[in-house]
């Protein structure tokens, strides 16, 4: 309790301000260089600035502002605030609030600094708290790395317990009961009479005082809401069609647009109209980069007359065949391109040299992200200024994007955030807003709707990274005694800053995530990481470096502990130095009842990778059927410091299951004449319903730091499966996507 | 030419080569249908035409004279849901939501024609429709219960 109020006291400015009858509460890091956004918020009576809650005569307004692409994260935010300030879902409205930097993301800078997630020394700490202060300064206000929990977790607790405070402070003014005496529960302040002021009554009175700072956040033992099972608040909406997408805006007056560019990410030298440009509804064809837009007055006749157009594209900038692609990472395990050597325990070069080393290679292709919903944006570009509607996960990058083309300041960019129908990464790029604008400003004052068709989104989308890797190691003694890990990969978060205009310091801390942080203490371990150069560009993809150094990692162990004579589980807990990690291995034995008796065609693989700081341990169990391999069952165990909903933390790791094993057996990208040879979903295909196994989800909670859950279920999932494979066929697949080597069902 | 679209009749003079699922959403604006492939992979347009489950992407227009057309929209509002959305809402199935409308449609056709879907009828009926979220185990746990509620009412 002590901690908490510390906490609080030093970390934290608490703000409110008065808006039109009403009051807001924001919170600010002490030393913010950013202007309190509630202050200014005075001055123009801006009701919708930045407070995270705002309470007005009419209503109560929680403000969520990392962005929801189907994680469940308003919902989140909403209970951490509802929390402490004793509102009900129901009582209250959520909206994103407009990008300001007030809403930096602590979180996600600090996963961009080379530490291990879990190491806690002094040198981590203080480097993290370093970067955050860099974030902070830009301002980032970004959703993904999994970081929203552990951004939000006391910040907006502690804002829902200064309002808490605040309200009670105005009702004791009003009535003469001491605050002590008051309490508070389902939107009011409660006096011991049993009289109940409700807060939106309490709002006016609230906003001429002087904020309460001096709070305490609640014992976890006294929750309501968090850690018990939720009802999220978006899924009436999502289970009767009346929630509203991106896609699915109407803004007055606007024309619908869909646009081809060149899918070798190279100029166009030109193109044919083909008739598009006098097909029914069509308006004009316009310049955009690389390609064109086709307006009409439907979405459809756009699509459809965007299909009609020939092009002349100029060649690729990467090798135009996908051979190409695999021979430039392979080139890459050299001295000029190691990028870092993250790990070096023991001496593992003297350790391999003379003795029987087992020598395996590893590889991973590019995927794509491909959420249902297709990238799009309604842009309305004015004299100076622009409104933008689009889901993304990155509005302050956004609104620099769009005020550059059309030429005002960022500020004057007002931005719309939309629910999304997925991103896994997607939406941290910008090619569909930056389109949109560009066509906008050709016709200011008209608001333009574009949609991808999902071909343009496909042949257009950043896929994640391709690599390969390279491993030596030996066993002795049935034991894993020495390992040396080589991975070469693109660098796709060098890719994604180079289009954001922000340079990644340093090496990538990506290349080799989920396998140079791993919890094995094995004499002699040495993880090398290796940058291939830029080929096609790549982006985050759910997960980002640990899909597929995850992969690479404990696929090549498995072969080790093989090697070993050795049992896979009981090696990996023998191996295993952290403790938190132990507990999660442990519970995923438990559950698949690990060493139980399988049928002739059945086997069990595990995995252990950390991801985002949230070890998760899995073990797949497999059939060997006539047809191929089917999956039977998946057991998960994944700790995160703190469940938040375990109702969603369910859904969400079984999500990020079956994204895992449905794209490591079927989905891929590859080039041919420079451009991808996957353009639907008939090409890449993820997982269906029937092959879909059972997937049993534990959540732990042990670890000291609460985390998110959105990407850390993924890496694990692909070397489990393959290991459980090997097991049953002893067939060992060395490569992503699976199919390519054995069929599944 | 003439359709039924959730109850009510409407006239529409449009290309008749336009798909129905965008007559439904920028004609009608009932964008509770969604384009996610237009190429029959995904299921999201998933409507009932006649009573049966069909990709509206894949459907002309011109060829649906007459018809009546059911949408996520005629199923159930958030105010009256239907037992399958109820169903959707109990097991938390959404995540993003967007593939959810057309896993709610295909999974009302499956118990109208079967009120006691096993595993593998669920397998068959229900694997053309996408979810890149992965809350397939949400779904088949919902038609199971919906079914259950359906057989009980
Ligand atoms: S949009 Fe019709 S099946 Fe995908
Ligand atoms: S819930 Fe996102 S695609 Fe199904």
């Amino acid at each position: 309790m002590g901690r908490a109020k510390t906490i609080a006291r030093r970390t934290f400015l608490i703000g409110s301000a008065a808006i039109a009858g009403g009051v807001a509460f924001g919170i600010y890091k002490v030393k913010t260089p950013h202007q309190n956004p509630l202050a200014s918020s005075l001055g123009t009576g801006e009701a919708t600035f930045n407070p995270f809650v705002k309470i007005t005569p009419e209503a109560i307004t929680l403000i969520t502002p990392h962005a929801d692409i189907g994680q469940g994260v308003v919902h989140m935010q909403a209970a951490l605030i509802a929390e402490e300030l004793d509102v009900e879902f129901g009582q209250f409205e959520t909206d994103f609030g407009a990008p300001d930097p007030a809403y930096w993301n602590t979180a996600l800078a600090a996963e961009a600094v080379p530490f291990a997630a879990f190491d806690e020394g002094f040198g981590a700490e203080t480097m993290r708290s370093v970067m955050g202060g860099v974030a902070k300064l830009m301002g980032i206000m970004g959703t993904g790395g999994s970081s929203s929990v552990p951004d939000q977790y006391e910040k907006l607790r502690t804002a829902g317990a200064v309002a808490r405070e605040t309200l009670k402070l105005a009702a004791s003014q009003q009535t003469g009961v001491a605050v002590d005496a008051l309490k508070t529960a389902n939107g009011a302040v409660q006096l011991p009479d049993g009289t109940s002021l409700a807060y939106v009554d309490l709002a006016e009175a609230a906003s001429g005082l002087e904020p309460v700072s001096d709070i305490t956040l609640r014992d976890p033992s006294t929750w309501r809401l968090i850690g018990k099972p939720m009802a999220r608040k978006d899924i009436p909406a999502k289970s009767t069609g009346t929630q509203s997408y991106g896609i699915d805006l109407n803004v007055d007056g606007m024309v619908y647009a869909s646009t081809r560019v060149n899918p070798r990410r190279a100029p166009m030298n030109g193109y044919e109209a083909n008739g598009a440009d006098t097909m029914p509804g069509v308006s004009a064809i316009v310049p955009v980069t690389n390609g064109v837009a086709v307006i009409a007055n439907s979405t459809w006749r756009a699509m459809n007359a965007a299909n009609q157009i020939e092009f002349d594209w100029a060649p690729a900038p990467y090798p135009a065949e996908q051979d190409g692609h695999w021979e430039e990472v392979a080139a890459s395990f050299t001295e000029e391109r190691l990028d870092k050597e993250w790990r070096a325990d023991g001496d593992v070069e003297s350790a391999l040299d003379g003795a029987e080393v087992i020598e395996v290679e590893y590889r991973a292709g590019y995927v794509a992200h491909q959420p249902l919903e297709p990238l799009g944006a309604i842009v309305r570009a004015d004299e100076d200024g622009a409104e933008v509607w689009a889901g993304h996960q990155l509005p302050r990058f956004l609104q620099q994007k769009v005020a550059a083309i059309v030429g005002c300041a960022a500020e004057n960019v007002i931005y719309h955030n939309q629910y999304s129908g997925g991103s896994f990464g997607h939406r941290l790029e910008f090619d569909n807003i930056t389109l949109a604008t560009e066509i906008a400003v050709q016709m200011r004052g008209t608001p333009v709707k574009l949609t991808l068709s999902r071909e343009e989104d496909f042949v257009t989308d950043y896929p994640r990274q391709i690599g390969m890797s390279r491993s030596r190691g030996m066993v002795k003694d049935g034991k894993v005694e020495s390992w040396s890990l080589d991975i070469a990969t693109v660098s796709a978060a060098r890719s994604q800053s180079g289009r954001l205009g922000v340079p990644v310091p340093g090496p990538d801390t990506q290349i080799a995530a989920g396998a140079w942080a791993m919890a094995y203490g094995i004499p002699n371990l040495r993880v090398r990481a290796y940058a291939v150069p830029e080929l096609a560009p790549t982006s985050s993809w759910r997960s980002v470096g640990a899909s597929t150094a995850g992969f690479f990692a404990e696929s090549a162990l498995d072969e080790l502990i093989h090697a070993a004579g050795a049992d896979q589980m009981e090696e990996r807990l023998r191996l295993c130095n952290n403790a938190v990690h132990r507990k999660v291995l442990e519970a995923a034995a438990e559950m698949s009842n690990w060493g139980s008796a399988m049928g002739a065609n059945q086997g069990r693989g595990v995995a252990l990778v950390e991801s985002f700081g949230v070890p998760v341990a899995e073990v797949v169990e497999v059939t060997n059927t006539d047809a191929g391999i089917k999956i039977d069952r998946v057991y998960v165990a994944a700790d995160v410091g703190r469940v938040i909903d375990p109702v969603n933390f369910e859904n969400l790791v079984q999500g990020g299951v079956i994204w895992a094993l449905g794209h490591a057996i079927n989905s891929e990208i590859t080039y041919s004449d420079g451009m991808a040879e996957q353009i639907n979903y008939y090409d890449a295909e993820g997982m269906r319903m029937y092959q879909t196994p059972e997937i049993i989800v534990k959540g732990l909670e042990n670890a000291d730091k609460i985390r998110g859950i959105g990407e850390p279920p993924v890496p694990a999932g692909p070397p489990a499966l393959a290991n459980a494979i090997f097991a049953a066929t002893g067939q060992r697949i060395r490569e992503m996507p699976f199919n390519k080597h054995i069929d599944f069902v | 030419m003439q359709l039924t679209i959730n109850g009510t009749s409407h006239e529409i003079d449009i290309e008749p080569d336009t798909p129905l699922l965008w007559v439904l959403r920028d004609e009608i604006g009932l964008t509770g249908t969604k384009y996610g492939c237009g190429v029959a992979q995904c299921g999201a347009c998933t409507v009932h035409v006649d009573g049966e489950a069909q990709r509206s992407c894949q459907l002309q227009i011109g060829d649906l004279e007459g018809a009546e057309v059911t949408t996520i929209e005629g199923v159930g509002t958030p105010e009256k849901l239907s037992v399958v959305q109820q169903a959707w809402i109990d097991h938390q199935v959404a995540q993003c939501g967007y593939c959810q409308s057309g896993q709610v449609m295909q999974a009302t056709a499956l118990l109208n024609e079967n009120d006691s879907p096993t595993d593998d009828d669920i397998d068959e009926v229900m694997s053309g429709n996408l979810c890149r979220c992965g809350t397939y185990p949400r779904i088949r746990a919902a038609i199971h219960d919906a079914a259950a509620k359906i057989k009980g009412a």
